[in-house]
């Protein structure tokens, strides 16, 4: 296969087409409009349809509507414009509406900046908008893993018929590399049953995202709240790297996760042994290989570029087992291997005694 | 090994094209390579910067604390980037548009006319980023030149073939400025 360096933006447009994605709706922010260019280029090509609405409002429900008639619908946004996009996502999840939703995030909160950040983890795991539900939360460290979770995003969208995000950084957004195209061939899932396709014979349809008769409320989110138990059984990906027997676990995702990778190996040229998990789904979260490596290491370090997100998620994994510290940068700063060292050294000297976080 | 390479200057200089070509050329020769470019407010303020990074394993962090070789195009940029090297790294500096002395204890620094040799020896002012990628990748040895020229045949293709030709001269003149060693000294 051959190999293309490429930006991540376009790679993830590109494979997003792949999937058999070809109906796109988005509103420019950067750093993630060239996903929008590509598909601008790219769609009419396959006989699809690129839309720049008229806001990023206007854009998740344009997707609502493309994703009732069972069509394969992806859209894309950035810090404010993807706050914008919060109520449509909810409605999603009510409608239980099959989508992906790419958000590069950048700086925050407001207008923020456009730099590289982890700010948006609360707003991707807990529920950006209101209500009870989940969004599976995909979140890739290079350009191959963006293309290659890409694909696995339809696939899981159609399975759970729920939207799923896909959370990079501006740093991978921005960034080329090397990327292989391999498209998995994920089966098919039907949408018969339930897609808005035009009654003709058959019975009526109606996709709805309120049922004002407060029992039926409740079935819908207890339906919902089974989907949620399914995926946190089957869905959990990870990767572990580094030391079997390590001093310390570092704990980092997406453009993080590779910076501690760094780490590890620079680590090792000091005599230090540390290991990396590195979350691939935000949600659901993978606690258990978390608190099993907690465990063996004794203590953990949480790097994030934010100032202190998922670290809440790590420190209810481990359920107060090992100490859990913090290294945060935020405002589009990217954390270094040189201070995330001297972290590390602090920790394994200082024990108990180390500060807790950072700020 | 893994060489990382923080190039910079005005925007207009070909800093990313520098960096593409770079980092085609590692990919060609089977590296692991990242290439990741100023976007932010230093594009918005006119002047650039490219981090490669061409490595024999998986690369981690895609930006540099402390790179291995510095090109600097233009003065902001040397005083910005080049003070980052590495101990036993190289800067190598566009001497055409940068007149300051510049040094730093460790690293070696090679003063290219970028600018000169791009319009007088490779025939277009418009391939000074080939003259310092010549330059540089003569003193680096990061990749192969037949993959540097692979690169630019391959990035250029469907250009005019005149373009294509001062591109690749370019490369050379570079090259053949540091392999007679007569560069110039402060």
């Amino acid at each position: 296969m051959q190999k293309i360096l490429m930006k991540g933006n376009d790679a993830v447009a590109e494979a997003a087409v792949q999937a058999g994605c070809n109906l796109y709706f988005g509103y420019p922010i950067t750093p993630q409009t060239e996903i929008s260019e590509y598909l601008s280029r790219r769609l009419p090509d396959t006989g699809g349809v690129f839309l720049q609405a008229e806001s990023e409002i206007g854009a998740i429900y344009m997707v609502y509507g493309a994703a009732a008639a069972g069509k394969r619908v992806m859209t894309s946004s950035s810090g404010p414009g993807f706050s914008l996009k919060q109520e449509g996502i909810s409605y999603l999840c009510s409608a239980e509406l099959p989508c992906v939703l790419v958000n590069i995030s950048r700086g925050g909160p407001g207008l923020g900046n456009i730099q590289p950040s982890q700010a948006d983890y609360f707003q991707a795991v807990k529920g950006g908008g209101h209500g009870d539900y989940r969004v599976l939360v995909l979140a890739p460290c290079s350009v191959q893993e963006l293309v290659d979770l890409t694909y696995l995003a339809f696939y899981l969208a159609d399975k759970y018929r729920n939207p799923v995000e896909i959370l990079g950084d501006g740093m991978l957004g921005q960034m080329m590399e090397p990327v292989v195209f391999r498209n998995p061939d994920y089966p098919d899932i039907s949408k018969e049953e339930w897609v808005i396709t035009g009654k003709k014979t058959r019975e009526r349809r109606i996709i709805l995202c309120f049922a004002l008769d407060p029992k039926e409320l409740e079935k819908l989110n207890l339906h919902l709240a089974e989907k949620y138990a399914e995926m946190e059984r089957s869905e959990v990906l990870y990767e572990v790297y580094g030391s079997e027997q390590p001093e310390l676990l570092l704990v980092g995702y997406g453009t993080v996760g590779r910076i501690l990778k760094s780490v590890v190996r620079e680590a090792e040229k000091q005599g230090i042994r540390l290991a990396l998990v590195r979350p691939v789904t935000l949600y659901p979260f993978p606690k258990e290989i978390l608190r099993g490596q907690a465990r063996k290491a004794g203590k953990a370090l949480v790097v994030e570029m934010n100032l202190g997100q998922m670290v809440e998620d790590v420190k209810l994994s481990v359920e107060g087992d090992v100490p859990v510290y913090f290294h945060g940068r935020s405002g589009g700063m990217i954390p270094t291997v040189e201070e995330i060292m001297h972290r590390v050294e602090e920790i394994l000297l200082k024990g108990g005694e180390a500060r807790e976080n950072n700020l | 090994m893994q060489v990382e390479t923080l190039v910079g200057g005005f925007g207009g200089q070909g800093i990313l094209f520098f960096g593409r070509i770079l980092a085609i050329a590692g990919m060609l020769q089977n590296f692991e390579v990242s290439w990741y470019p100023s976007y932010g407010p230093e594009m918005r303020g006119g002047t650039a910067n490219c981090t490669i990074i061409v490595a024999d394993q998986e690369i981690g962090s895609p930006v540099s604390d402390h790179p291995h070789l510095c090109v600097a195009m233009n003065e902001p940029s040397l005083h910005r980037y080049g003070i980052l090297v590495k101990k036993g790294g190289n800067v190598v500096i566009n001497s055409s548009l940068i007149g300051t002395e510049w040094e730093k204890d460790g690293v070696h620094v090679d003063l290219v006319p970028g600018n000169s040799l791009a319009m007088e020896k490779a025939g277009d002012p418009r391939v000074l980023n080939m003259v310092l990628l010549g330059a540089a990748n003569e003193r680096m040895h990061i990749v192969s030149f037949e993959y540097l020229y692979a690169a630019v045949k391959d990035q250029l293709s469907g250009k005019p073939q005149g373009l294509v030709d001062h591109n690749l001269k370019a490369i050379d003149v570079g090259r053949d400025y540091i392999l007679r060693g007569d560069v110039a000294c402060w």
